[in-house]
């Protein structure tokens, strides 16, 4: 009975709400007319309006659109611009409405969601401040490629571009940084931008929309018809092959001595994992990827030499340098991945695939470009694949492989890779997102992938504060998954807030801090490049501390925050793992833990380095191995 | 790399913001345009660009390809090898004229064929509907002419494809 009254109370006021009610109380109770003016009155009504019963508001078109794309969560924080569509949206059981405690926060946790489930996340925030927190999220997921639809709250049209209160002219500022930005000036083309918008997020090169609806376009009155087709005449996203172009790629690769394939996000993207670890099997080729590339192959396939780039396997950076014929899948070919540009690959014919023709000889100028999808191109690749029988090529790049692993066998006690390594033997299939810097670094070079959507790095971009608010969103999408969050001290406070969402929403994370106390990454650079002048990377830092201190010692201050105690003050569970025979024992207590999240700090060795590495403006074979 | 002078004639939504998508795409990438215009078409949803640049090779496809993905862009056509026809217009006035400088002024006027569309006492405003290489040599030519006294104002090249296999 408790359950059935509030669902009756609602459903009344719902119904009361509506205008058809509405209408017959105004003419007939309140006014005392007759019924038989009150049709005629709703005839000429239906004329002018169009269907006068069907009437809502924006807001409620917006609530429409969301069900009618299959949006069941939502991630939205309230404001004086964005109160209509929140007020439409209490009581409705179809949509959970996520409540981060940062906007930035909340539109990385919305990007997790994304790219954990691949469904489009979904962001609503107010205007102004609301909106401008969202910008380095906007620009993480566009660089990612993640499908987002980003709503924001404006001012009244009457007083837009008047400087009012909360202002912010959001289209012009995230222009540059989406995929799509469009203010609504209009409540009739309220819905047929909301279905634009959700179509260009998810289509081709996936990315994130910006919608501004203005106030009183959400309280506007209009159609209640959302569009099932879309069409823009600007937006035609590719959906075929070019098949003169695959048989060019491939009789390329059957002249090869020394064939590699380089498969990077877009892999992961489009679910081609299994076609492009066919097509390597089947041509026997070995298999290199970028960071976000990881997974396209299961990394403990024989073929797999690991990442390429500026902390790339030795390997994989030396194969590419090696190889005669490149065959790329999803990259952009990023600086992070290619050292110095003009000597990238340079013995090599290079075919690459992309669903983004700009991508397309855009740092390196490819001999073969195919603008498709990477499921569709790896499947008509694959119906004409056969072996290569390049066995001596092989046995280098195995050697290589064997010869010269990634590791920290040179640190002692805990060290990030036995970490890492112990997650890898622990867990079946988890989900882990990392922050950015060392942690990122050393996740992607010793974490075991088998497969996508289970790898989430801001990889684009390299958003600090990006790993623990999408660990939320993943784990959000996927509540049966282990979620790990593999964070850095650093990170791990810029977006520390989230530890209420956290534990508000039960969720059962595991937060894995590396405590190095010190911004690990940029430190490593000043180490090596900067004659250890670790200019403001310190984390532990006081103002009684030594001026320009180079090091770091057992006389440092203590660090702070205290982690563990910070956890427990969210009321959250924290512990703290000082010795490498703890980390058992550490997520042993994690896994006790299903109500709350529970953060494991590990004290790492303060100036651990991330190597290999291949500095700046140097070549891919130019790697340091350690220091 | 070896620049070239190139026109893109761009169809996109005419629709508020637009144009500031398409500039600060270009200045957000850094590439340096040197004209751009734009008018409503003979379907006013529809707003027409002429982009000019001075531009090497693989920037311009990178310009092209980036155009190319804009929502808003409906169309991007390529005039770097088809004959067009293309024209700016130029407006140039002269001030502190005496008797023997307006006769000069349509002299020079007459043999160039530009229009004098206004004058009074000591002011002349001429009107030159050219190419732009030919708008600068008018301008060369005027500023030498009557140095320090006139004042330029040009449209930016507008561009079509032509009906003939010439351009012009």
């Amino acid at each position: 009975m408790q359950k059935v009254l509030p669902c009756v109370r609602a459903a009344v006021w719902r119904f009361c709400r509506h205008r058809v009610v509405r209408c017959v109380w105004n003419f007939t109770v309140r006014e005392g007319g007759s019924l038989a003016y009150l049709a005629v009155l709703c005839a000429i009504c239906n004329m002018i309006r169009k269907g006068w019963c069907c009437l809502v508001k924006g807001t409620e078109i917006i609530v429409k659109a969301l069900k009618e794309e299959g949006v069941e969560i939502l991630f939205g924080y309230p404001g004086g611009q964005a109160i209509d569509i929140f007020d439409a949206l209490y009581g409705e059981d179809s949509i959970e409405v996520i409540l981060p405690r940062h906007e930035q926060a909340l539109i990385h946790a919305a990007d997790g969601y994304a790219r954990s489930t691949g469904k489009v996340g979904v962001c609503l925030v107010t205007s102004g401040p609301g909106a401008t927190n969202l910008v380095t999220g906007i620009a993480t997921a566009n660089y990612d490629s993640v499908p987002l639809v980003c709503i924001t709250g404006q001012v009244p049209l009457g007083l837009m571009g008047n400087d009012a209160f909360q202002e912010v002219d959001i289209v012009g500022i995230t222009n540059s940084i989406c995929k799509y930005a469009v203010t609504v000036r209009t409540r009739e083309e309220l819905p047929r931008i909301l279905k634009e918008a959700f179509y260009i997020a998810r289509t081709g090169r996936p990315g994130p929309v910006v919608v501004d609806i203005p106030k009183d376009i959400q309280q506007a009155e209009g159609t209640s018809e959302y569009p099932s087709e879309v069409s823009i005449r600007g937006y035609k996203p590719n959906e075929s092959v070019h098949m003169g172009q695959i048989k060019k790629a491939l009789s390329m690769l059957k002249r090869a001595k020394k064939p590699l394939f380089l498969f990077g996000g877009g892999v992961n993207i489009a679910g081609a994992n299994e076609e492009v670890t066919q097509l390597a099997e089947t041509m026997g080729v070995p298999v290199i990827t970028t960071i976000m590339g990881k997974g396209a192959i299961p990394s403990k396939h024989e073929l797999y030499l690991g990442n390429i780039g500026i902390h790339g396997s030795y390997a994989a950076n030396h194969a590419v340098s090696a190889c005669d014929v490149l065959l790329s899948i999803g990259t952009r070919f990023n600086d992070r991945i290619t050292g110095k540009i003009s000597e990238f690959a340079k013995n090599a014919k290079i075919i690459h695939i992309d669903i983004d023709s700009a991508s397309i000889s855009k740092n390196i100028v490819v001999d073969v470009p195919i603008v498709a999808d990477a499921k569709l191109a790896a499947e008509k690749l694959l119906e004409s694949a056969s072996p290569l029988g390049v066995t001596g090529w092989m046995e280098q790049v195995q050697k290589w492989k064997k010869d010269y692993p990634v590791n920290m066998d040179h640190y002692q006690g805990l060290t990030p890779e036995k970490v890492i390594r112990y997650i890898n033997e622990r867990f079946a299939k988890p989900i882990i997102t990392t922050d950015v810097g060392q942690n990122q670094l050393w996740t992607t070079q010793y974490i075991d992938m088998e497969s996508n959507r289970h790898f989430l790095t801001s990889g684009g971009l390299g958003t600090m504060g990006y790993g623990f608010p999408a660990a939320i969103g993943a784990q959000l999408g996927n509540p049966d998954s282990t979620v790990i969050a593999i964070s850095g001290d650093g990170g791990m406070q810029m977006n520390i807030q989230e530890m209420a969402t956290a534990v508000a929403l039960e969720l059962p994370l595991i937060l894995v801090v590396f405590n190095n106390g010190y911004l690990g990454n940029v430190r490593q650079w000043q180490k090596i490049f900067f004659d250890k002048r670790y200019s403001s990377t310190c984390l532990t830092y006081r103002k009684s501390c030594q001026r320009n201190c180079m090091k770091a010692d057992e006389c440092c201050p203590k660090y702070t925050p205290d982690f563990v105690k910070l956890a427990e003050s969210y009321d959250a569970y924290g512990i703290r793992v000082c010795d490498e025979a703890e980390i058992g024992k550490a997520f042993d207590y994690a896994l006790q833990h299903k109500d709350a999240p529970t953060l494991i700090e590990f004290m790492i060795e303060r100036e651990a380095d991330v190597f290999p590495m291949v500095p700046t403006g140097k070549t891919l074979d130019e790697m340091i191995m350690d220091c | 790399m070896e620049t070239k002078k190139r026109y893109i004639s761009l169809f996109v939504e005419n629709r508020i913001g637009v144009l500031a998508k398409i500039s600060g795409l270009l200045a957000g990438k850094s590439y340096n345009l040197d004209t751009l215009t734009v008018g409503e078409t003979e379907d006013p949803t529809v707003s027409r660009m002429t982009i000019g640049l001075t531009i090497d090779d693989i920037t311009y496809e990178q310009v092209k390809k980036q155009l190319n993905r804009c929502v808003v862009v409906i169309k991007v056509m390529d005039f770097s090898e088809v004959p067009i026809h293309k024209k700016e217009l130029l407006f140039v006035k002269i001030s502190g004229c005496n008797e023997k400088d307006k006769g000069e002024i349509f002299r020079i006027a007459d043999v160039f064929s530009m229009e004098i569309i206004d004058y009074d006492k000591n002011t002349v405003l001429i009107q030159c509907v050219k190419s732009e290489n030919a708008n600068n040599d008018m301008i060369a030519l005027l500023t030498k002419t009557f140095p320090n006294r006139i004042e330029v104002v040009r449209g930016g090249a507008v561009a079509i494809d032509a009906v003939s296999t010439q351009s012009y």
